[in-house]
């Protein structure tokens, strides 16, 4: 029997990942109506203004971004832990880095891509207009995967431990720190006028950044908790 | 002579004990003269009065709390690669030390900012990233905390360290990528300080004093850790009766 390449077992996984979403399809429906429901409460809750919320718009829709990256991140690994498929996903002779990857853009395209595809309609609540709402779904765009990639490394070194859920948010949120303040700042920049590129850059480098090195760390991590 | 026999905790722990009290005369000495220095030698600032004295335990802190972490991380990923025991077990030690200096290095900037700056905290660069390293260090903490199995515990909160060594630099070099509120470093390595020389003297006799507190306090936690690791795995029958009872009193929170 031949071994599958490296590309054909990314791509197993991948398909594998989708197609578990799309039979529990609530589970993608439910981070995407959180996102819309947190959004939804801070007009009612700072008051229709609509100046205050063009101002604190760009910062509300990024933290609940983040907020709803790290309330699926339990799904990443969870399932496969415990039904034992993580265990044989190591024991792939493709290096676990890559297949780590493979899960970690699923889950991007579970929970993150529907988050950036809603967010003009989210900036729009807040009163975003035009150029502004681009700059806006760019950023979700550069951002989210950041996200994700540095979440995995959290929901490895968490897995299977008693108050995950919490411990999780502890370790990541102040690695998502960065991603955060460029991400705000180049909607809040755009809608200064004073231009976004240099925020949108260095997104861009939080991202080359921990695609280089935050699978590499999953996968180190994984293997810990597998032991 | 053989340096690594001290790699083996049980080579370590008397080793520790023997070096203690030194560091702690060391660290106590230094403190007192440097506080000397700076609360009755060192000149009144012309500018800032005599608030700016708070710089002479705000500075020292702030060096060590990024000095410690990556210390840790070092020790954190000599454990990763040679599965040295001791060096995982340095990592627990280290941990709390760096947090107390983080927090100091905020407190007394706040305490330094009222007067100042008329605030006790802003959202400037290097504020916000210290913080997060004071949230990193109580992450790693408690992430080592929620792991019954040393083994994985060691491990796990190692990744942690090394993942989150990121933000050191970042901390280093906040005051000058973005211009903002905290000043520039006053103490280089190449450029003639840009302060008079007692303030100078007292600041680096007072982190040589952190310096070997930090030690002391290690070395006592890592005897800590050891005995209290002493009492699972098979060598811990070794470890003299009298010091598990007197650890078991003192390592709480450890």
């Amino acid at each position: 029997m031949s071994q599958p390449s490296l590309s054909e077992a990314l791509r197993g996984v991948v398909r594998r990942d989708l197609l578990l979403a799309m039979r529990h399809r609530s589970d993608v429906a439910m981070s995407v109506f959180f996102v819309v429901i947190v959004a939804s409460l801070f007009p009612l809750g700072v008051g229709p203004e609509s100046a205050v919320l063009r101002m604190i718009g760009p910062g509300v829709l990024w933290v609940t971004a983040l907020l709803a990256c790290l309330l699926s991140l339990g799904r990443l690994f969870t399932a496969d832990y415990l039904d034992g498929v993580l265990e044989q996903t190591a024991l792939i002779p493709q290096p676990l880095a890559v297949l780590v990857l493979g899960k970690v853009f699923a889950h991007w395209v579970i929970s993150g891509l529907p988050v950036v595809l809603l967010s003009p309609l989210l900036g729009l609540q807040f009163g975003l207009s035009g150029e502004t709402l681009g700059v806006l779904t760019l950023s979700l765009l550069l951002g989210t995967p950041t996200l994700s990639m540095i979440g995995a490394i959290g929901a490895a070194l968490t897995l299977g431990l008693r108050g995950s859920g919490l411990l999780v948010a502890l370790l990541v949120l102040p690695l998502f720190v960065p991603v955060l303040i460029f991400g705000a700042g180049a909607v809040t920049s755009s809608l200064a006028g004073i231009g976004s590129e240099a925020n949108l850059s260095l997104l861009g480098a939080c991202f080359m950044l921990s695609l280089a090195f935050a699978p590499w760390a999953t996968a180190v991590a994984l293997r810990i908790a597998l032991e | 002579m053989n340096w690594f026999k001290y790699s083996s905790p049980q080579a370590f722990y008397p080793l520790a004990g023997k070096l203690i009290p030194w560091f702690a005369a060391a660290a106590l000495g230094l403190m007192g003269v440097g506080l000397y220095l700076g609360f009755f030698v060192a000149p009144t600032d012309f500018q800032q009065g005599e608030s700016y004295r708070i710089i002479f335990v705000h500075v020292p802190a702030a060096w060590m709390s990024m000095f410690l972490y990556v210390l840790m991380a070092l020790w954190a990923g000599l454990g990763l690669g040679l599965h040295a025991r001791a060096s995982f077990m340095m990592t627990q030690a280290i941990a709390p030390t760096g947090a107390l200096f983080t927090f100091l290095a905020l407190l007394t900037g706040a305490m330094w900012g009222k007067p100042t700056w008329g605030a006790w905290w802003v959202w400037d660069a290097r504020l916000t990233s210290e913080l997060i390293l004071l949230f990193q260090y109580i992450g790693l903490i408690l992430l080592r905390a929620s792991i019954d199995d040393v083994r994985r515990a060691d491990r796990a909160s190692a990744v942690f360290a090394l993942v989150g060594v990121v933000n050191v630099p970042i901390i280093y070099f906040s005051v000058k990528w973005w211009n903002t509120l905290h000043q520039g470093a006053s103490v280089s390595m190449t450029a003639s300080p840009k302060m008079a020389t007692t303030m100078v003297t007292a600041m680096l006799v007072m982190t040589l004093g952190f310096w070997m507190y930090s030690i002391a306090v290690t070395l006592a936690r890592m005897r800590c850790v050891i005995v209290e690791r002493a009492r699972q795995p098979s060598w811990g029958t070794q470890a003299p009766a009298q010091d598990v009872a007197e650890v078991r009193e003192c390592s709480g929170g450890v």
